[in-house]
C-alpha cells in the first residue's frame, strides 16, 4: 500500500467527523420554507371560507397596498394563540386576508366568533390545493404580499408577541 | 434497592475494564501471569454488566416506577413481554444492552481464545477493554438507565404502541449481538496491527467472530425488515431509510469482511483489506448508533434524540476508530502481503466481491450523509432516498450476483482450465428465465428482470459446488457456503417479484362490496369493534377467494389510550405463492370504509431466503467449530 | 354494546392536528387508467411528505401527505406529465421535497460515487494480480 493512499480512511473519519460537528452545532431546522419568496403569488380564486365575507383570489393581493395573508384553520390549535396578535396587527393598519384549510363553513364561522375576525376576506381551500400552491407546509402560517402582488415574507408558525417587531418591519419594507 | 444494584454493577464492571486495559498496556508483572489475570478481569467484568442488565429487566418486570426509566417507557398494564423488551425499548436501556453485549464478547474471548499468542491475545483484550471503557463512561455519565425517580408516580406512561410488538423482542438483541460481536474483530486486528501479527493466525481467530456478528446481523435485518413491512402498513419493505441504512452498512462490511477472512485464513493473502475491513465494520457499527441516536438525521425509525448525547457518542468514535486508521496506517507498510494470484482464479473473484461490497457500502455512505453535507456546504436542503439508492445499488448487487454465479466454480491461485462448462447451469437458466421473463412478463422493468434472471440461474450455481463431491466428507463450511449463497438467490428472487408483478387495489367500500386484487376477489363484509389487552379497534371482516376454498382477513384500526395513538393492524394471508395483505383506513362521510389490499407474488422468499443465509452461516460457524475442536484434540492426542 | 363500542373507538380516535373533513379526492383512490396510476403512483413513491419524519407521500397518513396524492392524481388524470407536477412541487418547496436528488453542479459527486468509488478501488487494485504468464 503507497504512503499516501493508507492514510485516506484517516481522510475520511476526519471529513465525517467535520461534517456532523457542523450539524450538531447548526441543529436541524425542520421547517420547510417557501421558495416563493420575492416571487407572485401564484394564480388562484377562492370560494368564501364562510357566509357573511368575501372570497379571495391572488389578483385581491396585488392590490397596490400590501397585505397580510394568514393561512389557518379551525381545527388548529396555535391558531387560537395567534388571533389576538393578528388583532392587534389589524388595529395598527395592518391590511390581513386569509385561507381557511380544510374547513367547513359552520366551524369557520364559530372560530371567527370565539376569537375574532381580523380578516377582510377568507378564501375556502377544502384540499390544501392553494396551500401547497403557496409553498406553505402546515397552519399557522403568514404571508406579507406587496401591493404588485409579490410575496416578500413568509413566517411560519403562530405570530408570537416577539415576532411582533419583525412582520411590523416587514410590512413597511413591502410597502 | 436493585436499581442501585444495577448501578453498583455497572461502576464495577468500568473500574474492571480500566483495570483490564491497564493490565494489558504492561502494567502487570511478568507476561505469564499478567494475561490469566486479564483473562479473568474480563470474564468478571462481563459478568457484572450481565448483572447490571438483569437488574434493569428485574425493575420492568415489576413496574417500579420510581425508577425514572420504567416511568418513562413502561406501564404496569402491559403484557408481560413488552414490559420485558420494553427495557430495550428506549435510549438508556438499549445503550446498557449494547455495553452488556460488548463487555460479555470480551468475556468470551477472554475464556475461550487458544489459538492466539498470549501477547498478541493480551493486545486485543487491552483494545476491547479501551472500547468497553468508553461505553461505560457514556452509559454511566449521560445515559444512566437506574436514575430514580422522587416521587415516583402511580404509573408509568406506556411503551409506544409500534414496539408492541414480538418483533421488539427479537429485533434489537438480534442486531445488538451482530454491532457488537463486530468489536471482537476490530479489536483482534488492533491487537494484530500492535504485534505486527498480521497472518493466518489472526484470521483464524477473526473468523468464527465474524461469522457469528454476520449471522446475528443478518437475522436481525432480516426481522427488521418483515416487522416493518407488516407494521406499518404499506407493504413495504425497505426505505433506505437513515437508520435502515445504519444497519446495511456494518453487514455490508462485514459481509466483505467474511470472504476476505477466508482467503487470509486459507491462502495468506488479502492481509491489508482484511486489517481494514475488520476495522471499518466495527466503525459502521459505531457510526451506526451515533447516527441513530444523535437526531442529525431525520428518520421515522429513530428512537432517541438528543445531540449532547450524540456529542459524547462522537468523541468516543473520533478517538477509536481515528486510534485504530492511524494504527493501520502506521502499520500497514510492514505487512507483506502473501503470493500473488491470476485475475481469472477464487482469489481475483473474492477481490472483486469485496470490491463490490465495498463500493456500495461507500454508495449508502455517501447518500446517507449527503443531505447534511450539501446543506454545509451550500445551504440548500436536499432529499436523497430510494430513487437514488435504487437506481445506484441495485445494478451494483447485480454485478455481484452474476459474479456470484462465476467465482464459486473457479479455482485457487490459477484457473487455467476451460471455466464455461462449469459455468453452464448457471448461465443457462439465467438465459432461459431471461427469455421466459420476457415472453411471460413483458411489461416489468429492466431491473426486475435482470434479478429474476440472476436469482434463477443463482439457483444451481450456489449449489454446485456441492456435486461431484462425497457428501459426507464434504466440509459443514463448504455446506453452509452453498446454503448461504442459495439464500441469496431467492432472496433475490423475491425482491424481483414484488418489484414487478404486486397488484395494489386503493378502493373505498361498503360492506357487502366485493374487490379485485390480483388473482383474488375480495369481499367486504363488516366493520365490528374489538378489543385487547390495552387497546380497543375497529376490525374489517374480509372473505377472499381464488378458485377454491374462502380465507379471512381481519384488518385493524386499533386504539391504544396510554399513549394515545392510532395504528394499522395489516392482515395478511400467507400462501405457497404470495401474500394478500389487508389494511382497514377511515370511513368517509358517505359510509364507505377505505381499503388498501396488495397481492404480493412470492415477497416471503425475501425473508426466506435472510434465513436461510444466516443458516448457510450458522453451518459454516458450527464446521469451522467442530474441526478446530477435532483439530486440537488430534494434536493433544499426537502428543499425550 | 357493540354500538357503544364503535362510537368509543371512533371518537376515541386523536385528532390533534386533523381537520374533520374527509380525505379529497384520489388520495386514497386509484385513478381508473392504469397506465396513469402507475405513472401516479411512481411519482408519489418519490416525493417527501412535508409533515412528517422521513417518508414518500405514498407510504404516509397524513392528511397533507393525502391532499398531495389527491393533487398529483387529479393533474395526472388531466394530462400533465410527472415531471411536471414534480418540478412544480420543486418550485414551492425546494429539492427536499424530491427523494431523487437533482442532477447538478452540488450532487455531481453523488451520482458519480458509483463510478467514481470503482476507479478508485480498482487503481488500489492494479498491482495485486500477477500477469498472466
Amino acid at each position: 500500500m503507497s504512503r499516501a493512499v493508507r492514510f485516506v480512511p484517516l481522510l475520511v473519519l476526519l471529513l465525517f467527523v467535520g461534517f456532523v460537528t457542523w450539524r450538531l452545532l447548526v441543529p436541524n431546522d425542520e421547517k420547510i420554507r417557501s421558495r416563493l419568496t420575492g416571487q407572485p403569488v401564484p394564480a388562484f380564486t377562492l370560494a368564501p371560507a364562510t357566509g357573511g365575507i368575501a372570497g379571495l383570489s391572488s389578483k385581491d393581493l396585488a392590490s397596490g397596498r400590501p397585505r397580510l395573508l394568514n393561512v389557518f384553520a379551525s381545527w388548529c390549535v396555535p391558531c387560537i394563540a395567534e388571533a389576538p396578535l393578528l388583532d392587534e396587527l389589524k388595529r395598527s393598519g395592518v391590511h390581513i386576508d386569509a385561507i381557511a384549510v380544510r374547513d367547513r363553513p359552520e366551524d369557520v364561522a364559530a372560530f371567527l366568533a370565539n376569537h375574532g375576525n381580523p380578516f377582510e376576506r377568507i378564501g375556502s381551500d377544502p384540499e390544501s390545493r392553494v396551500q401547497l400552491s403557496l409553498g406553505s407546509s402546515g397552519v399557522p402560517e403568514s404571508f406579507i404580499v406587496d401591493g404588485k402582488g409579490i410575496i416578500r415574507y413568509q413566517h411560519m408558525g403562530p405570530i408570537e408577541p416577539g415576532d411582533l417587531p419583525a412582520i411590523r418591519r416587514e410590512w413597511e419594507a413591502a410597502k | 434497592m436493585i436499581a442501585e444494584a444495577g448501578l453498583a454493577a455497572l461502576w464495577l464492571a468500568a473500574a474492571l475494564a480500566a483495570l483490564q486495559l491497564a493490565l494489558s498496556l504492561g502494567a502487570g508483572g511478568e507476561q505469564g501471569r499478567a494475561i490469566a489475570t486479564v483473562r479473568a478481569v474480563a470474564i468478571g467484568q462481563g459478568l457484572l454488566t450481565a448483572i447490571a442488565f438483569a437488574a434493569l429487566i428485574l425493575l420492568f418486570l415489576r413496574s417500579d416506577m420510581s425508577v425514572l426509566l420504567v416511568a418513562e417507557n413502561s406501564h404496569s398494564q402491559k403484557p408481560w413481554l413488552y414490559k420485558f423488551a420494553g427495557a430495550w425499548g428506549n435510549h438508556e436501556g438499549s445503550m446498557l444492552l449494547w455495553v452488556m453485549v460488548l463487555a460479555l464478547a470480551g468475556a468470551v474471548l477472554a475464556l475461550l481464545e487458544r489459538r492466539l499468542d498470549e501477547r498478541t491475545l493480551g493486545a486485543s483484550l487491552g483494545a476491547q477493554a479501551a472500547l468497553a471503557l468508553g461505553f461505560f463512561a457514556f452509559l454511566l455519565i449521560a445515559s444512566n438507565p437506574f436514575e430514580r425517580l422522587s416521587p415516583a408516580p402511580i404509573d408509568g406512561r406506556g411503551l409506544n404502541p409500534l414496539l408492541q410488538d414480538p418483533g421488539l423482542a427479537f429485533h434489537p438483541p438480534t442486531l445488538y449481538l451482530g454491532y457488537v460481536g463486530l468489536s471482537v474483530a476490530f479489536s483482534i486486528a488492533v491487537g494484530g496491527l500492535i504485534r505486527r501479527q498480521v497472518g493466518p493466525a489472526i484470521a483464524r481467530a477473526m473468523r468464527p467472530w465474524v461469522l457469528a456478528a454476520w449471522i446475528m446481523l443478518t437475522l436481525g435485518i432480516t426481522a427488521g425488515s418483515y416487522w416493518a413491512y407488516y407494521e406499518l402498513g404499506w407493504g413495504g419493505w425497505w426505505f433506505w431509510d437513515p437508520v435502515e441504512n445504519a444497519s446495511l452498512m456494518p453487514w455490508l462490511a462485514a459481509t466483505a469482511l467474511l470472504h476476505s477472512v477466508n482467503v487470509l485464513a486459507a491462502r495468506g493473502g488479502l492481509r491489508a483489506w482484511t486489517m481494514m475491513l475488520a476495522l471499518v465494520a466495527f466503525s459502521m457499527s459505531m457510526v451506526g448508533t451515533f447516527l441513530v441516536r444523535s437526531g442529525i438525521l431525520t428518520s421515522v425509525h429513530a428512537f432517541a434524540v438528543d445531540p449532547t448525547r450524540g456529542s459524547f457518542i462522537l468523541a468516543l468514535l473520533t478517538l477509536y476508530i481515528g486510534g485504530a486508521l492511524t494504527l493501520f496506517a502506521l502499520r500497514i507498510v510492514d505487512v507483506k502481503e502473501g503470493a500473488q494470484f491470476d485475475p481469472v482464479s477464487r482469489e481475483g473473484g473474492l477481490v472483486a466481491n469485496n470490491l463490490l461490497l465495498s463500493v456500495i457500502l461507500g454508495i449508502v455512505f455517501v447518500g446517507t450523509l449527503y443531505p447534511l453535507i450539501a446543506e454545509a456546504l451550500s445551504g440548500e436542503k436536499l432529499s436523497v432516498g430510494p430513487p437514488y439508492f435504487n437506481s445506484v445499488a441495485s445494478p451494483l448487487a447485480l454485478i455481484l450476483a452474476a459474479l456470484m454465479l462465476i467465482a464459486p466454480q473457479l479455482r485457487w491461485r490459477r484457473d487455467a482450465a476451460p471455466i464455461l462448462p462449469r459455468l453452464a447451469p448457471g448461465m443457462l437458466v439465467a438465459i432461459a428465465a431471461l427469455v421466459a421473463s420476457f415472453i411471460l412478463a413483458p411489461g416489468i422493468g429492466l431491473l426486475p428482470r435482470l434479478g429474476l434472471a440472476l436469482g434463477a440461474g443463482l439457483l444451481p450455481a450456489s449449489v454446485q459446488p456441492l456435486f461431484g463431491r462425497s457428501l459426507r466428507r464434504t466440509p459443514l463450511a463448504v455446506w453452509g457456503m452453498a446454503l448461504a449463497h442459495l439464500g441469496v438467490a431467492v432472496a433475490i428472487l423475491g425482491m424481483a417479484s414484488d418489484s414487478a408483478f404486486t397488484r395494489e387495489r386503493l378502493v373505498a367500500a361498503r360492506p357487502g362490496d366485493t374487490v379485485a386484487v390480483g388473482p383474488w376477489l375480495v369481499e367486504f363484509r363488516q366493520v365490528m369493534p374489538a378489543a385487547g389487552a390495552n387497546w380497543t379497534a375497529l376490525e374489517a371482516e374480509l372473505r377472499a377467494s381464488r378458485g377454491s376454498g374462502v380465507t379471512v382477513l381481519k384488518p385493524q384500526s386499533r386504539f391504544f389510550p396510554e399513549p394515545p395513538t392510532t395504528t394499522n393492524e395489516a392482515a395478511i394471508d400467507t400462501s405457497w405463492n404470495g401474500q394478500l395483505y389487508a389494511v382497514l383506513g377511515e370511513r368517509d362521510e358517505q359510509g364507505r370504509w377505505q381499503l388498501r389490499l396488495w397481492w404480493k407474488p412470492f415477497v416471503t422468499l425475501i425473508w426466506l431466503g435472510g434465513m436461510l443465509i444466516a443458516l448457510g452461516g450458522a453451518l459454516a460457524l458450527l464446521g469451522r467449530l467442530v474441526r478446530e475442536r477435532r483439530q486440537r484434540r488430534n494434536v493433544e492426542e499426537a502428543f499425550a | 354494546m357493540k354500538r357503544w363500542l364503535l362510537i368509543l373507538a371512533l371518537l376515541a380516535a386523536p385528532a390533534l392536528a386533523d381537520s374533520d373533513l374527509p380525505a379529497a379526492r384520489y388520495a386514497n383512490e386509484q385513478l381508473p387508467d392504469p397506465r396513469q396510476e402507475a405513472a401516479a403512483k411512481a411519482l408519489m413513491e418519490e416525493l417527501r411528505c412535508l409533515v412528517c419524519q422521513g417518508q414518500s407521500i405514498a407510504d404516509s397518513d397524513a392528511e397533507l401527505a393525502g391532499d398531495m396524492r389527491a393533487m398529483v392524481r387529479q393533474r395526472i388524470a388531466a394530462g400533465e406529465k410527472p415531471e411536471v407536477v414534480r418540478a412544480w412541487l420543486v418550485s414551492r418547496y425546494g429539492d427536499w421535497v424530491s427523494y431523487r436528488p437533482p442532477v447538478e453542479p452540488m450532487t455531481w459527486p453523488l451520482w458519480a460515487a458509483p463510478l467514481l468509488l470503482l476507479g478508485i478501488g480498482a487503481f488500489l487494485l492494479r498491482h495485486r494480480f500477477r500477469r498472466r504468464g
